[in-house]
């Protein structure tokens, strides 16, 4: 066999993969990243324009289509609230996922519509794509739904669902294996309804592993359908013997997996266990059979700014509270002018703080603080001892002592924010309802910590408006 | 397997490792913007899209072409719109113009 020489589009897909690359690479500080995202979407638009050139017939639908894909895409993707990020990055993930899968499809039809068979190499990546693409669209759209409140956020749960999961999942393979085998086991319209059933039941497999998992789990979701998605992509570049669909995919895919781990340590349990633990039900249950009374004591907005504005250091707790109260700017707000009486005001993130990585950071930046207030947990948790107040706005679990200290606790091993060691804590929150994992929370009836109760917008406007006074 | 695949997948493990190296490097402050930029990326999967609507029958072919570079581009230009809109917001210490000062006085 010679070898064909390389077209112009061979090499336009190079240097497509470089630049993303080197837009990733750029991405490693906020001073850089935006050069990086540009060099990113340059090498896209390489990509594309050289893709154009490969005889295409149907111009009408391709440049159609395009065009819907880039108004739609563009327009929500200025319009979308920061507040509501995790569940943009969710369905473009989703869309993402179920285009991998379609092109495999596409691809797998044309190969029996033209009379052949495909080669093994081709079956069985193509199956792959449309496993784990479809896995990626169904589970990103059932997240989609949980962060926008439009389905219950708590995990749900059936019994005999792992067996369930695991009867698809034998589905899966038997019908990869049939296809693969381009054997047709008799079933009407050959081979090809077994690449459909793997499809339908990869479709069903994404929804079922994402309904047991809880909002606060979400970090590990989403980042885990990322790489998901990325994989998928991948493999439709094994499919298509395209390198540059491979090269992204494998970063994304690698990016993805990092985040997932990450996630994964931070909240001190495993990535299974998340998956298949249905964290948040169990304990629930139980909390709800023997729950102690919790003393704590409610103080009024005006305490906190008499609190606030004669400390020295104050740092700011944010969690998904925050988010959903859209108390960034108000918070910003009170920073100013605690600042401005020369109180120094810190931000502690936890990692898995709101519902996806570094969520908690793209809020507050939305709000004009600059990232250079923004401390990482091991940075920030020696300074709470020097810390006078610590102001935790609508976070609770990363905050909860009992995971330091109570052996018996759920939570126990998961590395937390120690705002128990400030001089005082003041707790904002909507009311007295556990966080979301049903666990009590000592540091509420800690005798140094101080409950703020109501929207943590308003709370905050009245502390801002309290200290203003002073 | 063939030799071809092999080669293939030779390039995915070295993308993985070259993925591991510059990924791990993205402060935490950026990890949402690193979610979306890669987002993006993955929407190269346009480029399959393109290939395999545009060559597709009509009409069913050109119909699920449709729907496939629609998800396709709107993953690519969404992801890239998002990041940006993002990234402008990240900016170092105290900026020398604060305009919604002004009025909060």
């Amino acid at each position: 066999m010679t070898e064909a020489l390389a077209t112009p589009v061979d090499y336009a897909y190079l240097v497509t993969g470089i630049l993303f690359i080197v837009g990733l690479r750029y991405l490693s500080s906020p001073k850089t990243a935006r050069l990086g995202n540009r060099i990113s979407a340059l090498g896209m638009l390489i990509a594309v324009v050289a893709t154009l050139t490969q005889g295409i017939v149907n111009w009408y639908v391709i440049g159609a289509a395009l065009v819907v894909g880039a108004l739609v895409g563009i327009i929500s993707a200025q319009r979308v609230k920061m507040t509501a990020m995790p569940q943009m990055v969710a369905i473009f993930n989703g869309a993402g996922g179920g285009a991998a899968a379609l092109v495999a499809a596409g691809e797998l039809l044309k190969v029996y519509n033209a009379g052949n068979i495909p080669t093994y190499d081709i079956s069985f990546t193509s199956v792959l794509s449309a496993v784990i693409g479809a896995i990626s669209f169904a589970g990103s759209i059932i997240a989609y739904l949980k962060l926008q409140e439009l389905m219950t956020g708590r995990p749900i749960t059936y019994p005999g669902q792992q067996i369930v999961n695991a009867v698809i999942a034998l589905v899966i393979l038997v019908a990869w294996g049939f296809v693969v085998a381009n054997y047709d086991a008799g079933i009407a319209g050959g081979v090809l309804t077994w690449f459909w059933i793997a499809l339908a039941a990869s479709f069903a497999l994404g929804i079922l592993f994402v309904l047991p998992i809880g909002g606060a789990d979400m970090p590990v979701v989403i980042s885990l359908l990322n790489s998901f998605t990325g994989l998928a992509a991948a493999s439709t570049g094994f499919v298509l013997s395209n390198n540059v669909l491979i090269i992204s995919g494998a970063l994304v895919g690698a990016s993805g997996t990092l985040l997932t781990v990450l996630m994964g340590k931070a909240m001190n349990r495993s990535v299974t266990n998340v998956l298949f633990g249905a964290f948040g039900s169990a304990p629930a249950a139980a909390a709800a059979g023997g729950k102690k009374q919790q003393t704590v004591r409610s103080v009024s907005a005006d305490d906190v700014a008499a609190m606030v504005a004669y400390a020295n250091q104050v740092i700011v707790v944010p969690g998904y509270g925050m988010a959903v109260a859209q108390a960034q700017h108000s918070i910003r707000e009170l920073a100013d002018q605690l600042e401005k009486r020369g109180i120094e005001v810190k931000y502690a993130i936890h990692p898995v703080a709101g519902r996806m990585p570094g969520h908690m950071n793209v809020l507050l930046a939305e709000a004009n603080v600059p990232y250079t207030s923004l401390y990482d947990m091991d940075e920030i948790n020696p300074e709470f001892d020097r810390t006078d107040v610590a102001l935790v706005v609508g976070a609770n679990d990363v905050t909860n002592p009992a995971a330091r200290e109570d052996k018996t606790s759920p939570i126990y091993g998961m590395p937390i924010l120690n705002v128990d060691k400030a001089m005082n804590v003041v707790v904002l929150k909507r009311s007295m309802n556990s966080g979301f994992a049903g666990i009590d929370n000592p540091l509420f009836d800690d005798p140094k910590t101080v409950m703020l109760f109501g929207d943590a917008k308003k709370s905050i406007d009245g502390v801002v408006a309290g200290v203003k006074a002073l | 397997m063939s030799a071809h695949l092999l080669t293939e997948i030779t390039i995915f493990i070295l993308a993985v490792f070259v993925g591991i190296e510059v990924i791990s490097k993205v402060p935490t402050t950026l990890h949402t913007p690193l979610m979306s930029a890669t987002n993006a990326i993955h929407g190269i999967v346009v480029v399959g899209a393109i290939l395999v609507a545009g060559t597709a029958d009509a009409p069913l072919g050109a119909i699920v072409g449709f729907i496939l570079v629609v998800l396709a581009s709107l993953n690519v230009f969404g992801g890239y719109t998002v990041t940006e809109r993002m990234l402008q917001m990240f900016r170092p210490k105290a900026p020398a113009a604060k305009p919604q000062d002004g009025g909060a006085k």
